[in-house]
């Protein structure tokens, strides 16, 4: 390849669909024991299309359509993983987790340690998160909190078109089960990502903007709210830092509390149920970590407590907006 | 005493190969020593030497031992609560079950698993599981590498007939039929789920529920070793040669309570009706009886093989006992590989 081709590779955009389907048939030519399986993933390529075109290289070996058996499915996963395949299932929304529970709670997460470290599940599932896309209250969920909150589990929530293929690769090497969430509100979104392969290792977070005043800790979706409250506030002549901790687990505790105790305010952002949820935990790290830093008690923003309505204006207000978050961050810095 | 393999016995209505007779033999010692396990475990829970719950096999010996003996070492199996039986009939160590069993270093876990949870990659075992029906997935798909890597290997899916309230089980046998998977699930109806009779709980037919998704299906009695084990030999074979999942109904009964505690029973099944499955159906005492009118054995010699079994048993309690705990310090290792 001429170097010029190299350069433009290097800066070339893609979605973040694509950058999920880049890394699972990156993984695939790598390893043959990688798999997928999941409702509607060979010719359909899934409805929201992030794998169309992996049938047609890989065939109907690796890319297997299943009945919708979320349970079955996520077990079988289970068995093929301790037993020498590294399957990637295709939870379609989020909300089907619900199905998947005993296969993820009390098999995958605890083989493991229940065998003594002699048996290993190193399979991925792949689901999605995120509200208003108008799909009410069963296929809009943000429900990754359930998995965080689960030892044996890892979780992914990725950010950017090149966390997702850096973070997927990682997760599809790892030993473990790992469960990756992507936001379909975000599949559109384009990015910097280079073609070639490369992994963001788990439990490491990255600022994606730099600031002075106020950490705006946020996950997933979030991720974009946030930049877009920093800009706002940039205006008001507050300067936010948004820091992404891209894993719940493992977490990079670290990575959050140097930015809380720089700035000595903390906002954390997750699209999850608040009550009871990942910005709690977060906070708490905060709390712990910062304490003597802080000038503020730290402030918790995700989903209201509510199932997720269908009507528009309902359902906006359930989660954190540019708007909303802009609000309580100009509130917290006293202007 | 049993007869040398050069010399096997034969009867007029049936000719016995060398092969047959030292398979006989082996199953009867199997399930002889799994009887012997047992009783240690009853002994050691009820002097309060074993932490938490024990759920014996005692009665239902012949249905691992009859699958296994037809299975190859580096075959899958998955167990359930009540799975001392098949750990030890695909060949796992009393020793280190026993140490398993009460918490020690030494076990299969290295006490983290527990009586419930014994697993051994060597043996195949992929793990006792303590949710009903746990273990259907995970057999499954040990039978999905099996023919993604053709590695030529089976799976056996070991559950009690109250996973057949269990919904995954019906997802599992779907797939296994699409993908034509070689698994076999092998259903121990000892008629009682916990402390409710099966029929309570179970609509309709039992088998049915497999042939209707056309897996090779077939009851058997669970009693009877030589019928488990022709029955499991023609499933697993044909699985293996990739014509598809099997399944087999095993109809058993469980001698002891749903778990070491559970002592009055009367409330949900007779002492009559323990009786005379006890005597009537033991699937040793009637091997031994076959294997004594075959002149396969005599009495003394499958005495003696009941001895020597009792006194392995207790040696390996003993060596559990004298094992030492895990280091506290270990409590969070294995969460994640």
């Amino acid at each position: 390849m001429p170097e010029s081709a190299v350069g433009t590779e290097k800066d070339r955009e893609i979605t973040f669909a694509q950058a999920v389907r880049e890394a699972l048939a990156e993984e695939m030519r790598r390893d043959s024991t990688v798999c997928i399986m999941g409702e509607d993933v060979a010719e359909a390529g899934t409805p929201f299309k992030v794998l169309s075109g992996l049938l047609e290289e890989f065939g109907k070996d690796r890319v297997i359509d299943t009945p919708i058996s979320e349970a079955g499915f996520t077990g079988l996963a289970v068995g093929a993983a301790m037993t020498g395949m590294r399957p990637v299932v295709d939870i379609m929304f989020g909300d089907f987790i619900t199905l998947t529970m005993d296969q993820m709670v009390n098999q995958a997460a605890k083989v493991h340690y229940m065998s003594g470290g002699k048996w290993k599940v190193p399979m991925v599932m792949r689901t999605t998160l995120g509200a208003t896309r108008r799909s009410a209250a069963q296929h809009s969920q943000s429900l990754h909190a359930w998995f965080c909150h689960v030892p044996g589990l890892k979780v992914i929530l990725p950010s950017t078109p090149y966390d997702a293929k850096g973070l997927l690769k990682a997760a599809i090497r790892d030993d473990n089960p790992v469960v990756f969430f992507e936001d379909k509100m975000m599949y559109k979104m384009k990015g910097n990502v280079p073609a070639g392969d490369y992994t963001v290792p788990l439990g490491l977070a990255d600022i994606k903007r730099t600031g002075e005043d106020i950490s705006l800790i946020a996950t997933s979706s979030m991720v974009q709210v946030a930049l877009g409250a920093a800009t706002m506030l940039e205006e008001i002549g507050i300067s936010a830092e948004v820091v992404d901790p891209r894993t719940m687990w493992p977490l990079d505790e670290k990575t959050l509390i140097e930015s809380a105790k720089k700035t000595s305010r903390a906002i954390i952002l997750d699209e999850g149920y608040e009550r009871y949820g990942v910005t709690a935990e977060l906070a708490s790290v905060i709390a712990t970590g910062a304490f003597y830093d802080l000038d503020a008690p730290v402030k918790r923003m995700g989903a209201m407590h509510v199932p997720i309505p269908f009507s528009p204006p309902l359902e906006d207000v359930t989660v954190p907006t540019e708007q909303t978050v802009f609000e309580a961050a100009r509130k917290m810095c006293g202007k | 005493m049993i007869p040398s393999n050069d010399n096997p016995m034969t009867t007029a209505t049936e000719t016995k190969s060398s092969q047959d007779v030292a398979l006989y033999l082996r199953m009867y010692r199997q399930m002889v020593a799994i009887r012997q396990f047992e009783a240690q475990v009853n002994d050691l829970y009820t002097r309060a030497l074993m932490p938490g719950l024990a759920h014996l096999y005692i009665g239902e010996e012949a249905i691992a031992v009859g699958i296994c003996e037809a299975l190859e070492r580096s075959d899958y199996i998955t167990s359930t609560h009540r799975g001392h039986g098949h750990c030890l009939a695909k060949g796992a160590s009393p020793n280190l079950m026993f140490a398993e069993l009460l918490g020690k270093r030494a076990g299969y876990c290295k006490g983290k698993g527990g009586s419930m949870h014994i697993a051994d990659p060597a043996t195949g075992n992929l793990g006792a599981n303590a949710i009903v029906c746990g273990s259907a997935g995970i057999a499954t798909g040990a039978a999905f590498t099996a023919k993604h890597l053709k590695n030529n290997r089976v799976a056996v899916c070991f559950f009690g007939e109250g996973a057949l309230g269990q919904g995954v089980l019906y997802e599992v046998m779907n797939l296994a039929q699409l993908f034509k998977l070689p698994v076999i699930y092998v259903c121990e109806n000892n008629s009682y789920s916990e402390y409710t009779h099966f029929l309570e709980t179970t609509a309709g037919e039992i088998l049915l529920r497999a042939t209707a998704f056309g897996l090779d299906a077939e009851d058997v009695d669970g009693q009877d070793v030589r019928a488990v084990h022709t029955t499991a030999k023609r499933l697993i074979d044909r699985a293996r040669k990739g014509d598809g999942p099997g399944f087999i109904l095993c109809n058993t009964y469980r001698y002891h309570g749903h778990h070491v505690g559970d002592i009055n029973r009367e409330y949900y099944r007779s002492k009559q009706e323990e009786h005379s499955w006890k005597t009537e159906r033991d699937p040793i005492l009637n091997l031994g009886k076959w294997l004594i009118e075959q002149k396969l054995a005599d009495a003394p010699a499958l005495e003696l093989v009941g001895n020597e079994l009792e006194a392995e048993m207790k040696k390996a309690v003993e060596f559990a006992v004298a094992s030492p705990y895990p280091d506290v310090s270990e409590v969070n290792e294995d969460v994640y590989a």
